[in-house]
């Protein structure tokens, strides 16, 4: 018989709060963590990725101050939303309003009416703890035809110790609309923090959203995000997930294609190093015919980090006329650096085009003798070639100014020049 | 500039380079012929410090430093150019971005300022005219794409931003057609002066038409077993290597 007492997800929540008068959504998800537990290595899903280093502490929700400015991507000229761990920020947030947009708050709406389209969306313990639990989050919405004159960027920043920041967002994008979503996470001081982030969202019909997310914490702190998102009928879909932080990382996107005819790009770079882990699990859920999934994601990983990707793809049967491509590679810079690779194609339907790759891999060492032969030094050889082999992925972003600071990263974290 | 003596070298333990001597001064341009296998491209390799060569016996003296002891960066910092027999391909590499991040580093081990961005662009229109190199073909990634040719003269444009000391060119005019090898020749003579030397190993005496040789020498089972005028060229083509290879 279960005592709720020992349950583990009960008391990893001990220490947070929320309002009595919750709504529906947020009462049932907090009764779900009753019978919940968490993932062990066992569990398929969660095979290479311990998460007792996560939960075995106690975290409190704290809001704090710190400051944003150094966080704004100024050439982006977007709309800038500001949470400091998991709690909005207003002061340091700058909205200008459009006919048509609404970017608010989440903690001022009703959610429930938008969650119901992602209801066939699995939630995950920690989804399910983020939801009882979230302090804040951006709600946006853009009505049919509207296009969003400027993108939308999501700062989200930890700050003090073993905090727990809870932060959740919604995006519904409506028939014809368009959006574009820069969400960057940061840490100050958060040594043992842990991030909880869900951001999920509807692509209504032939709309599109491109969503990029860089995960640029310090190395002390935890990370756990899902992103769920459901595309209908002529939906374009970008999510672009770039992680060079966080001591443990995981990534989890879901996206369920229900409508023909859809375009999804999924791409993905990690650079581990020291005692880092970064898990990429992503699944596309081809529900209807005539649509394409494209997925790169690539990694450098060192010392002694490790890396799991793991690209799930299913589709349904009559999901016919399918093109399904996916790609991970990795290289391993340290003899002590690990990579977990695996790609999980299900397919159901007969007239489809897939395909599939995971390669493991060193620099290539003919080329790297090559640029020494013609006077580099040793290090700038091997960066030029990891840039080369990261920068593949790069070039895919949709937007230059998000390349730009993702390379201006890259040098300011590893001493990439350009 | 440049004092072989008894050079002894295996790979994968198996002896290649036996007891290998050559002398190349300043000014001077030397052809290395030879059969196939004899250990021409090893003795490049070994010059240029590639992993996986071991260096048995011998010394190799380069202007006064003991190239042996130097990484290979260091030596192409000394003056010290290899092009490929087969150059590279490193997709997303910029030929340019390496070349000013080559040049600036090699600089930098003299003593010397980086060079700005506007030397640099000259320098690269101009001398990627000399081998008649396209500017878009020197701005792509390192060798991708590009035909034979393209890649050999790829390996002089690079020569040409460099300005070595010693240059080996390892079968640069194999597979050229005659134009190609014109363009080729003429932008290696242009680079050729006083102060520098060039070693080209080839198999066709028709690229020292245009290269003229001060020495011809012939290289096989891992020796040099004779030396001559270039005309010793014109009789190797004739007669091939065996009449040679038997007498030793
Ligand atoms: N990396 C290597 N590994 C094993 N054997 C090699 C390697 N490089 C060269 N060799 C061997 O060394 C010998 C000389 O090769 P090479 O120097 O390429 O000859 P050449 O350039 O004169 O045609 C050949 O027998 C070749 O098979
Ligand atoms: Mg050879």
């Amino acid at each position: 018989m279960e005592i709720a007492q020992e349950n583990k997800v009960l008391q990893f929540v001990e220490n947070l709060s929320v309002g009595s008068d919750l709504p529906t959504y947020r009462a049932m998800a907090k009764d779900a963590l009753a019978g919940m537990d968490f993932p062990t290595t066992r569990v398929e899903d969660w095979k290479y990725t311990r998460v007792t280093r996560i939960t075995k502490q106690n975290y409190k929700s704290v809001e704090a101050t710190a400051d944003a400015s150094a966080y704004r991507i100024p050439a982006l000229n977007a709309n800038v939303m500001v949470f400091v761990n998991g709690f909005y920020d207003a002061a340091q947030s700058s909205i200008e309003a459009q006919e048509g947009v609404t970017i608010s708050a989440v903690a001022d709406m009703d959610l429930e009416d938008y969650l119901d389209k992602l209801d066939s969306i699995d939630e995950n313990v920690f989804s399910l703890i983020n939801k009882a639990y979230y302090t804040g989050g951006a709600f946006v919405r853009v009505e049919k035809k509207v296009v969003a004159a400027k993108p939308l960027h999501i700062i989200h920043i930890t700050t003090g110790e073993g905090v727990i920041a809870n932060t959740r967002h919604f995006i519904d994008v409506d028939q014809s609309a368009e959006m574009e979503v820069v969400c960057t996470h940061h840490s100050v001081n958060a040594a043992e923090s842990f991030s909880n982030v869900v951001l999920e969202g509807s692509v209504g019909v032939n709309a599109g959203l491109k969503v990029h997310k860089l995960q640029l914490e310090e190395l002390d702190m935890f990370h756990i995000s899902t992103e769920n998102f459901i595309q209908e009928k002529d939906a374009r879909f970008d999510i672009n997930t770039i992680t060079l932080g966080g001591l443990l990382v995981r990534n989890g996107l879901n996206i369920l294609v229900d409508g023909e005819n859809c375009d999804t790009m999924l791409n993905g770079v990690y650079l581990t190093k020291e005692k880092q882990l970064v898990d990429n699990h992503t699944f596309v859920d081809h529900l209807q015919a005539h649509c394409v999934s494209d997925e790169m994601y690539k990694g450098v990983v060192d010392d002694k980090s490790k890396a799991v990707f793991n690209g799930k793809v299913i589709v349904r049967e009559d999901s016919q006329k399918i093109e399904a491509f996916q790609a991970n590679g990795n290289v391993l810079l340290s003899r002590d650096a690990e990579v977990n690779a695996k790609p999980e194609l299900e397919i159901y339907a007969d007239d489809v085009k897939c395909s599939h790759g995971c390669t493991i891999g060193q620099l290539d060492e003919d080329g790297i003798f090559y640029l020494r032969a013609r006077g580099l030094g040793k290090k700038s050889a091997e960066q030029l070639m990891t840039q080369a082999f990261i920068g593949e992925v790069i070039e895919r972003v949709k937007n230059e100014t998000v390349q730009d600071y993702i390379y201006t990263q890259f040098e300011e974290r590893f001493g990439w020049v350009r | 500039m440049l004092t072989i003596k008894n050079l002894h070298a295996k790979v994968e333990d198996k002896d290649i380079l036996k007891g290998l001597n050559l002398e190349v001064k300043a000014g001077e341009v030397h052809a290395i012929m030879g059969p196939n296998g004899a250990g021409k491209s090893t003795l490049a390799s070994v010059l240029a410090g590639k992993d996986g060569y071991e260096v048995t016996e011998g010394s190799v003296d380069f202007d006064g430093t003991d190239l042996l002891e130097l990484e290979t960066e260091d030596r192409a910092r000394e003056g010290l150019f290899l092009a490929f027999q087969y150059p590279v391909e490193i997709p997303g590499v910029s030929n340019i971005n390496f070349l000013r991040t080559s040049i600036n580093e090699i600089r930098e081990y003299k003593g010397e300022e980086p060079i700005s961005a506007k030397d640099f662009m000259v320098r690269v229109k101009e001398k990627s005219a000399l081998v008649q190199l396209d500017a878009k073909l020197a701005s792509r990634s390192v060798n991708e794409g590009f035909s034979g040719g393209e890649k050999k003269r790829n390996e002089i444009f690079q020569m040409a931003m460099l300005e070595p000391k010693l240059a080996i060119l390892d079968e640069t005019d194999s597979g050229l057609d005659i134009d190609a090898l014109r363009i080729v020749a003429d932008g290696v003579n242009k680079l050729k002066n006083e102060g520098n030397a060039i070693v080209v190993i080839t198999h066709y005496q028709r690229l020292l038409d245009y290269i003229v040789p001060d020495k011809v020498h012939v290289l096989a089972d891992g020796q040099i077993i004779k030396t001559g005028p270039k005309e010793l060229a014109l009789e190797l083509e004739d007669k091939g290597y065996d009449w040679l290879t038997e007498k030793a």
